[in-house]
């Protein structure tokens, strides 16, 4: 009789006492997260003497709540910046989470399913020649007869000296330099990419912020891509190949649909570090595509931080993320590659 | 050859370019990638490498560079800005160095190891002396500047930011997705709402987090009255405002953790785990021999991306604290926003490079012990 408490139906239902104890747990820690959210929205009904009074927890019991900063953020001085930048927020992230998604899948595909064997001595040519364009830029040369002389100069090399050194590099080093494109703390390299933006005459357009983010996001889902590509079973793939399919069939309609699970989670916080950024989006945007977080920063004014317009402007931005995850939540779910194995 | 010409086939030309761009399959798929890296990834690291080489001063009409060779660097280690980035140092009692000398006498055995091991080679003698002397100098500076007297500079305080707050980020996700990948009713609630921290911008987080941990008028008021601590702020204490910092940390970080586990432990197939009930294992056994080989490549990949991540902390200590009391919640990145600010960009890109060394130095041994680890998995 007791036993039954403790003994679960299947494997993946827990018994009686588990799904109590998994519930409490879940309970306090969604209780952790929603507290703060709570606090946010209640500041967000305040008025500033309602804040700085002291913590008042219930509106209408403990406080009066009103819809000064809502009013404030959407319809009154500050609307028409939020509506801008809400808009090229809405236009930024998904592009830019949309297309680092299918690059980074299909170079995550390619790094677990083929052989790279980059050679050491190309690579050396490349960065000298790398060092050799941008010297003589520094110099006063035009960059675009900097670039084409080193290209030539790289050429030359790679046939000459660059097949001496045969050692080559695997697979696992290009993911490793890859990932180490984002180790570089953004402050460090926002002056070096503005430059480059500027001399290219796309500063302030939603193409700079789209291929800064692309770039910046892709070592991320390459290498998370990897571990769930890695898990397919190359039979099915094989079995394809037999059957005459191309690669690029192979993958768009076997690899890419039993990889949806990663894809949708890898996209998920792709978007949320792109709809997030801060920094970057600082330097590369003056006026017309600015993003939101830098308005929540811009709230921080020399009267102090106005926390009941940052709680709204903050509220306001996770909406959208919430709804789309909301969405895309349902395609995280076990099943679809034991099916497919099966079938 | 010959049997082609005995058949000809129908779109020959279609099949020609078909296996052509079959071949190149290989190239395709990666290429965009890497120009797209390339494109922004050398300039910035060969311009910010030649930054922290150089002094930067306001000119008469612009600026100007003057190469000035390792001067910022020995800046940070032994000039001005020396307690600022490695710490005051506590002196050295014979506890510190029995500390360190057990560090000492691990790293010695390993390297021992290695040399009595039947493949020794250059590069892999280069590369573990290398970590032997890194890891010896990192544990000398955190020893000295934990202990009682000494004081953490921004290099300590990252680190412990760094690994402090990815152990907690990443139990309690692993702990929390294991949770919900059970059939509870309602999983999929708690699933949304747990990754609602992750979505909140940092700047954002970092607000809301100087809200609620505010003494006199944030939420927590009277717990902080009833326990007489009215007095007290974590704002002025080093280890309280680390501390409120490494909260805010995982409270934005652990679903990103949560969210990739769930995904892998969804994707991992039921007829191992059936088959082992069958065979009588308790859930224990089934979590050791069964789901943690099956997800450990993907938490190596996801502690390997918050290790990148997190080494570079600066909203929370610039919103909360602004790095104070002092320069105690300062982090590396924070060090380097500082001098930047302060236009000193020469310094500000040494310490960046700095933390690159770091980064690098920390997610080589990283990955050299996932690789290590999926050799003897197989």
């Amino acid at each position: 009789m007791m036993k039954r408490w403790f003994q679960s139906k299947t494997i993946n239902t827990p018994s009686p006492v588990g799904a109590i104890l998994s519930y409490l747990v879940l309970g306090i820690w969604a209780f952790l997260i929603l507290f703060p959210l709570y606090w946010l929205v209640t500041t967000s009904f305040k008025i500033s003497s309602q804040v700085n009074e002291g913590p008042f927890y219930i509106p209408f019991v403990d406080f009066k709540p009103s819809l000064d900063a809502w009013k404030y953020i959407l319809v009154g001085d500050l609307s028409k910046d939020t509506l801008r930048n809400f808009t090229n927020t809405i236009i930024v992230a998904p592009a830019s989470a949309l297309l680092a998604l299918i690059f980074g899948a299909t170079a995550a595909y390619a790094l677990v399913r083929f052989e790279y064997r980059p050679r050491v001595g190309a690579i050396f040519t490349f960065i000298g020649c790398t060092i050799l364009s941008i010297l003589m830029t520094s110099f006063g040369v035009m960059w675009q007869i900097s670039l084409a002389i080193s290209a030539a100069v790289f050429i030359i090399l790679l046939q000459t000296i660059g097949r001496r050194f045969k050692r080559a590099l695997g697979n696992n080093d290009i993911a490793f330099w890859m990932i180490s494109q984002r180790m570089l703390p953004p402050i460090a390299v926002v002056i070096p990419i503005y430059i480059i933006f500027q001399r290219l005459h796309l500063l302030d357009t939603y193409t700079a912020l789209i291929i800064t983010y692309v770039t910046s996001n892709l070592p991320i889902v390459i290498w998370l891509m990897r571990d769930y590509i890695t898990n397919i079973p190359i039979e099915l793939e094989e079995c394809a190949s037999i059957d005459g399919a191309s690669r690029y069939r192979i993958f768009w309609s076997i690899v890419l649909p039993l990889a949806v699970p990663g894809l949708v989670a890898t996209f998920l916080f792709v978007l949320v570090f792109t709809w997030n950024e801060y920094l970057l989006a600082l330097f590369l945007s003056s006026a017309k595509i600015q993003t939101l977080p830098l308005t929540i920063a811009a709230q921080n004014a020399t009267r102090g931080p106005q926390w009941w317009n940052m709680s709204v402007l903050i509220l306001i931005m996770i909406v959208p993320v919430i709804v789309i995850a909301i969405i895309l939540e349902r395609y995280i779910t076990r099943g679809l590659l034991i099916g497919a194995v099966k079938g | 050859m010959d049997t082609e010409n005995e058949e000809p086939q129908p779109f020959r030309l279609h099949t020609i370019i078909s296996s052509a761009a079959d071949r190149l399959a290989g190239s395709i798929f990666i290429l965009p990638t890497v120009l797209a890296l390339l494109f922004l990834s050398i300039f910035p690291l060969i311009a910010s490498l030649y930054l922290s080489l150089a002094k930067f001063d306001i000119a008469p009409g612009g600026f100007k560079f003057t190469f000035v060779g390792l001067r910022n660097y020995k800046k940070l280690f032994t000039g001005s800005e020396g307690t600022h980035f490695l710490g005051d140092f506590a002196p050295s009692t014979s506890l510190t160095w029995i500390v360190f000398g057990l560090v000492i006498i691990a790293l010695a055995i390993f390297l021992a190891r290695y040399f009595l091991s039947s493949n020794v080679s250059i590069g892999g003698l280069i590369g573990r002396i290398l970590l032997t002397l890194g890891l010896g100098m990192l544990t000398w500076m955190l020893i000295h500047t934990l202990w009682n007297g000494g004081r953490l500079g921004t290099a300590s305080t990252t680190l412990v930011y760094v690994f402090v707050g990815i152990f907690f980020q990443y139990i309690l996700g692993l702990g929390l997705a294991m949770l919900t990948v059970q059939n509870l009713p309602g999983r999929r609630f708690f699933r949304v709402i747990f990754l609602l921290p992750m979505m909140i911008t940092p700047v954002g987080v970092a607000y809301m987090f100087r809200m609620l941990t505010d003494t006199s008028k944030g939420p927590f008021t009277p717990i902080w009255q009833g326990l007489g601590l009215t007095d007290f702020s974590w704002v002025n204490n080093a280890w309280g405002a680390r501390t409120a910092i490494l909260i805010g940390d995982i409270w934005q970080w652990t679903p990103f953790m949560f969210i990739v586990l769930v995904a892998a432990l969804e994707s991992q197939s039921v007829e191992p785990v059936e088959a082992a009930t069958v065979d009588g294992a308790n859930s224990w056994q089934i979590f050791q021999h069964i789901t943690w080989p099956a997800i450990l490549p993907v938490s190596m990949t996801l502690i390997l991306i918050r290790l990148i991540e997190a080494f570079k902390i600066v909203d929370l200590p610039n919103v909360m604290t602004n790095g104070g009391p002092g320069t105690a919640t300062q982090s590396l990145t924070y060090h380097a926003y500082i001098n930047w600010r302060a236009l000193d960009l020469g310094s500000s890109a040494a310490v960046a490079y700095m933390l690159l060394f770091l980064v690098t130095f920390f997610s080589m041994i990283f990955v050299n012990l996932i690789r290590h680890r999926t050799v003897e998995a197989l």
